[in-house]
């Protein structure tokens, strides 16, 4: 069951080999035992058996049920799902229930997922630990002492820990990628625009994107088949719908061409990492891959850019958490008051850091020195994957500089935790997909990551690369000793 | 660019924000901030003229909506009850949300 | 020292879509609190904006009658900052492209033809409203209701151009009858469908440089809008007269005391920290969309004033009242396919129409009498059928009915007597009874000649033809 794909699960559910409550049981009862440690989850869906109860009953009366009736999901709690407390990680809005669902809360009700509930994350998706979630630290499932990564770090967390057989989470500067490399999972942030931004509650509007985090490629295309659409609500939804995702997976990449960029191989890059990623190249190459060399010059500047831009949408995007219509509200003498003690005490430190980062990065006087210079390099950033793309298919790089670190390790320098994101936030300065694959090991056991990144809309090149190199490797299917049990 | 931020320009942006820094925090978080926009400063080695700027990746341009209220419109149900409304409201009264009141001249 | 003021006028025309400009929440004025409103307006976490089409049409509308230029490409900027009835902590209006630039107005003012031009046109949404203290239970809070957040909004800014509250009124009102033309927003001063703020300074005759701005607001109607430009236009030369400066500040109009009162409580600088809005994209409008607009406009006020008066030869006063409105004018073309008697029209509309239409408040199709039913009066009276004054007698009772005219004078008798041979008699009646008058008429008082007629009258309840009895009276009497 640990490694058991979804479309195995289904047919499991509709041979009836399995039901839907007996399933939910499972996974329940490796949440009761494991969870306490790893701390993935806020909260627990309350009406989850009841729903698997209900599938269960219609299954047996031969009712017509939606593809992926009884299959457990959970969502990182940025997502808004009717009804159910979301948080976004925050006492802001530690009791904030939504009148409404997301686009992709819709999209899988509508397939017949249960929601098992909601995920850990780091505070308004702005982490790179799951260290700033203001109820708990997440665990990495292959060293409690070391973090899962983040923002999605929950997300990360459950599924490799197998709490649930998969999970959304979000990307803004690598939120997907980079946990799912330290926890070992597969992680996928989609092309800009793929997947629905409504209901997904913003950080930085023109970097955010949602995405699946699984434990192989091929339900990560499965999944896509269910998010992956167009949607009338979201301005920036791109008007391409592309169910192919799955038909698309050969596994053949004879003749793929995969770019290596120099700057994200340099000297201080970590040796076991490098040759695992090295490693995993030649694989490709057994595979009929060509390897090229590439320059993508502008990589070095990406980090400014993005800490630049994410906090100045960020600080106009939670410009709304002030007490008034919903989430936490302080006492104040005056309205003004209200306003400061609500957001000083509502928010954690790493939040107000960046809104104000952003609102200073806006202001009268430094908009043109901060937010357009940094708006210009990175068209130059594109283009840098621009012209790479027209020399290469795919483009590989390490997913994280490092493997997963120690919990406090980071804290106390803001800035070395940005760093962090140094290989995954180029791709958010794009717009291109981008997905993180285990590619091996270190010597404390940590889980490696490779990551792919591909152009606009072509996931399905991108997960048929990384489908072809997880045939041909099993890092993928590694789940930490204690947690075995089932 | 290089400038130094003081503590006179972290109450400005206080001010705009909304958010304050302690006090006996205030030290420590002016220096954070002043590091990380040394490292943006990067930025300035890059020569950017007659460079656009990107605020949208994608080419998209003209995304409508018809002028079809919630009630009738199958794409967008979504109106809300005044309950619902106002369900997450920290303070409400007779329909309205509740605040300490705005001072104005 | 002789003073000139300096006005630019800021427009806000609440546009008369269905719905909001970024969601599909109803749009209509008066509902109760909170109750048309949905998470996007609400501003509630992960919501997105949506662009409603209708207010980009409408806006072109406006802006091609307002002779302004439409930009190709233009997008929505994010306006922050914090007040309750603003739920993101940020408007989405346009700041540096917006969807027009330039354009101009022609107004009349103290017989003086001017062109004033304006500056640009964009697009944003409303905030909610809120009530304050008392007004509503608690003095101490604040209550707010977010059923006008997001609905849309066209932002109109003039060149300072005006040098007179006369000439600002003068734009106003010429603006409103615009955009009612277009039918793209009501227009309500009271309602708050039209909001106007002003920018004013003053500077010596024949100065060019200008001189130090107060913007004035809450002028809630075009009254106010006169009485606060010319109070604040005194209250700035008589400062200047003692020496003083003007502040640059903001001053609020007080409706009750007459005055403008300085809002001292802007200390904080308004930095808004415009950005481009990222949920939302750039609209792009081709030469093709263009066109199909520029065909769909009606004819423009202006031009329609000068038609009336050269294809019905109606005086310039005539033109101007019954163009003021589409409606009326309209109301009067309809009329004329009925019966080809324009001034006729005019008056009847001008002076019995029109006082219904005041008096009730409503629309000049909803006044109670049909086009075709003015025409029919008009021509009654041209036959001579019926005088002037049954003419109104009748006009009153359609007003009140459904049924047909014909139905209405048969039931009513209002058919004027035109049969000399019936008046006759009643004439030799009335002279028979008043020998007095005849007498004193006979000795030279010709002038009793409107005594007997109105004898007449009377006796025919009104119907008598007063033409033809005054001749007849004449040629009895001798």
């Amino acid at each position: 069951m640990l490694n058991i794909k979804i479309k195995e699960l289904r047919q499991k559910l509709s041979d009836k080999d399995i039901s839907a409550v007996e399933l939910i049981k499972y996974y329940h009862n490796r949440i009761n035992r494991y969870d306490p440690e790893i701390k993935s989850f806020i909260s627990l869906n309350e009406t989850a058996l009841e729903e698997a109860s209900l599938i269960d009953q219609k299954r047996a009366k031969g009712d017509h049920l939606p593809p992926f009736a009884g299959i457990p999901i959970a969502l990182k709690d940025l997502i808004i799902t009717k009804n159910i407390p979301t948080t976004c990680g925050s006492k802001i809005l530690e009791h904030f229930i939504p009148p409404y669902d997301a686009t992709v809360t819709k999209h899988l009700k509508d397939a017949g997922f249960i929601i098992m509930g909601k995920l850990n994350m780091d505070e308004f998706a702005m982490g790179s630990s799951c260290e700033t979630s203001y109820f708990n630290k997440t665990r990495n499932p292959w060293d409690t002492n070391r973090v899962p990564g983040g923002s999605s770090g929950g997300s990360a967390a459950a599924v490799a820990a197998r709490l649930i057989p998969l999970s959304l989470g979000s990307d803004t500067g690598g939120s997907i990628r980079q946990p799912g490399a330290l926890c070992g999972v597969v992680g996928l942030k989609p092309t800009y625009g793929r997947v629905s931004r409504y209901g997904l509650v913003a950080f930085a509007s023109s970097l955010d994107q949602i995405g699946p985090f699984t434990t192989n490629v091929e339900d990560t295309a499965e999944i896509m088949t269910v998010i992956g659409k167009h949607d009338d609500k979201d301005s920036t939804s791109a008007k391409i719908d592309n169910d192919n995702y799955m038909s698309d997976l050969s596994g053949n990449i004879k003749g793929l061409k995969i770019g290596l960029p120099k700057e994200y191989f340099s000297e201080s890059l970590n040796d076991e990492l490098k040759n695992s990623i090295f490693d995993a190249l030649k694989i490709m190459e057994k595979c009929g891959a060509e390897i090229v060399d590439i320059d993508m010059p502008h990589t070095e500047y990406a980090v400014a850019v993005y800490y630049i831009i994410a906090t100045a949408e960020a600080s106009s995007n939670l410009a709304r958490y002030d007490g008034v219509k919903y989430g936490y509200r302080a006492d104040g003498k005056n309205l003004n008051d209200m306003y400061v003690h609500t957001k000083s005490s509502g928010f954690g430190e790493e939040v107000k850091r960046r809104i104000m980062l952003g609102t200073y990065a806006l202001s009268s006087g430094y908009y043109d020195a901060y937010y357009l210079k940094a708006q210009k390099v990175r068209t130059l950033i594109k283009n840098d994957f621009i012209s790479a793309f027209k020399k290469v298919d795919l483009i590989a790089t390490p997913t994280s500089p490092t493997t997963a670190f120690k919990l406090g390790e980071k804290l106390k320098d803001p800035l070395q935790m940005y760093l962090n994101d140094i290989y995954t936030i180029p791709l958010n300065l794009y717009g291109g997909c981008g997905i993180s694959i285990p590619c091996g090991f270190d010597k404390k056991m940590l889980p490696l990551g490779l990551q792919l990144l591909g152009g606009y809309f072509e996931e399905s090149k991108l997960l048929n690369c990384a489908y072809a190199f997880e045939r041909a490797t099993d890092w993928h299917t590694k789940v930490p000793d204690w947690l075995e049990k089932e | 660019m290089s400038k130094i931020v003081g503590k006179k320009d972290v109450l400005y942006i206080s001010s705009l924000s909304k958010i304050e820094i302690d006090e006996d925090k205030m030290e420590i978080f002016t220096k954070e901030f002043n590091k990380i926009l040394d490292y943006m400063d990067k930025l300035n080695e890059l020569d950017t003229e007659g460079v656009e700027p990107t605020s949208h990746v994608l080419d998209i341009t003209n995304v409508f909506r018809k002028d079809v209220p919630y009630s009738t419109s199958k794409t967008f149900p979504g109106a809300l009850s005044r309950d619902e409304a106002l369900k997450n409201a920290p303070e409400k009264e007779s329909g309205h949300f509740k605040v300490p009141i705005v001072i104005e001249n | 020292m002789e003073y000139e003021a300096v006005i630019g006028l800021e427009v806000h025309a609440q546009l008369a879509t269905k719905t909001k400009i970024f969601c599909s929440c109803p749009t209509k004025f008066g509902a109760d609190a909170n109750t048309q409103t949905c998470p996007v307006c609400i501003g509630m976490p992960g919501v997105l904006p949506v662009l409603n089409k209708n207010v980009v049409i409408n806006t072109l509308k406006a802006g091609l009658a307002l002779n302004s230029e439409v930009q190709v490409r233009s997008i929505f900027a994010r306006k922050n900052y914090f007040y309750p009835d603003l739920p993101k902590g940020y408007q989405i209006s346009q700041y540096e492209l917006p969807i027009f630039l330039g354009g101009y107005i022609d107004i009349e003012s103290e017989g003086e033809k001017k062109k004033i031009r304006l500056t640009r046109i964009h697009m944003e949404e409303d905030a909610g409203k809120s009530i304050h203290g008392a007004n509503l239970n608690d003095p101490a809070s604040s209550y707010v209701d977010l059923n006008r957040t997001g609905v849309p909004l066209m932002e109109i800014v003039s060149e300072p151009d005006m040098n007179s509250s006369d000439e600002a009124k003068a734009y106003l009102s010429k603006l409103k009858t615009i955009l009612q033309y277009l039918k793209v927003s009501d227009c309500n001063m009271e309602e708050g469908s039209l909001r106007c703020d002003a920018n004013i300074s003053i500077r010596s005759k024949g100065e060019k440089t200008l001189g130090v701005k107060t913007e004035v607001k809450n002028m809630n109607s075009f009254k106010n809008v006169g009485k606060a430009l010319d109070y604040e236009i005194e209250r700035q030369i008589k400062c200047v007269g003692r020496g003083e400066r003007i502040v640059q500040e903001t001053r609020l109009w007080d409706t009750e005391k007459n005055i403008t009162l300085s809002m001292r409580s802007k200390e904080e600088a308004h930095d808004y920290r415009y950005f481009p809005d990222p949920d939302l994209v750039p609209i792009v409008i081709d030469k093709a969309w263009i066109e199909e607009i520029k065909n769909s406009l009606p004819e423009l006020p202006d031009a329609k004033k000068e038609r009336f008066i050269t294809k019905y030869s109606l005086p310039i006063y005539d033109s101007e009242v019954l163009t003021a409105s589409k409606e009326y004018a309209d109301f009067f073309e309809e009329t004329f396919t009925y019966i080809n008697s324009p001034k006729s029209i005019s008056n009847w509309i001008m002076s019995e129409v029109l006082r219904i239409v005041n008096e009730k408040g409503c629309s000049i199709y909803k006044a109670g009498i049909s086009p075709e039913q003015l025409a029919d009066i008009i021509k009654l009276i041209k036959n001579g059928k019926i005088s002037g004054k049954i003419g109104k007698q009748l006009f009153q009772e359609i007003l009140g009915s459904d049924k047909k005219v014909e139905e209405i004078i048969k039931e009513k008798g209002l058919i004027q007597i035109s049969d000399s041979s019936e008046l006759e008699q009643i004439i030799s009646d009335v002279i028979q009874k008043h020998p007095l008058e005849v007498e004193r008429y006979r000795n030279g008082e010709k002038k009793l000649t409107g005594f007997l007629v109105g004898q007449v009258m009377k006796a025919t309840k009104g119907k008598a033809n007063p033409k033809m009895v005054n001749q007849l009276i004449s040629k009895c009497l001798g």
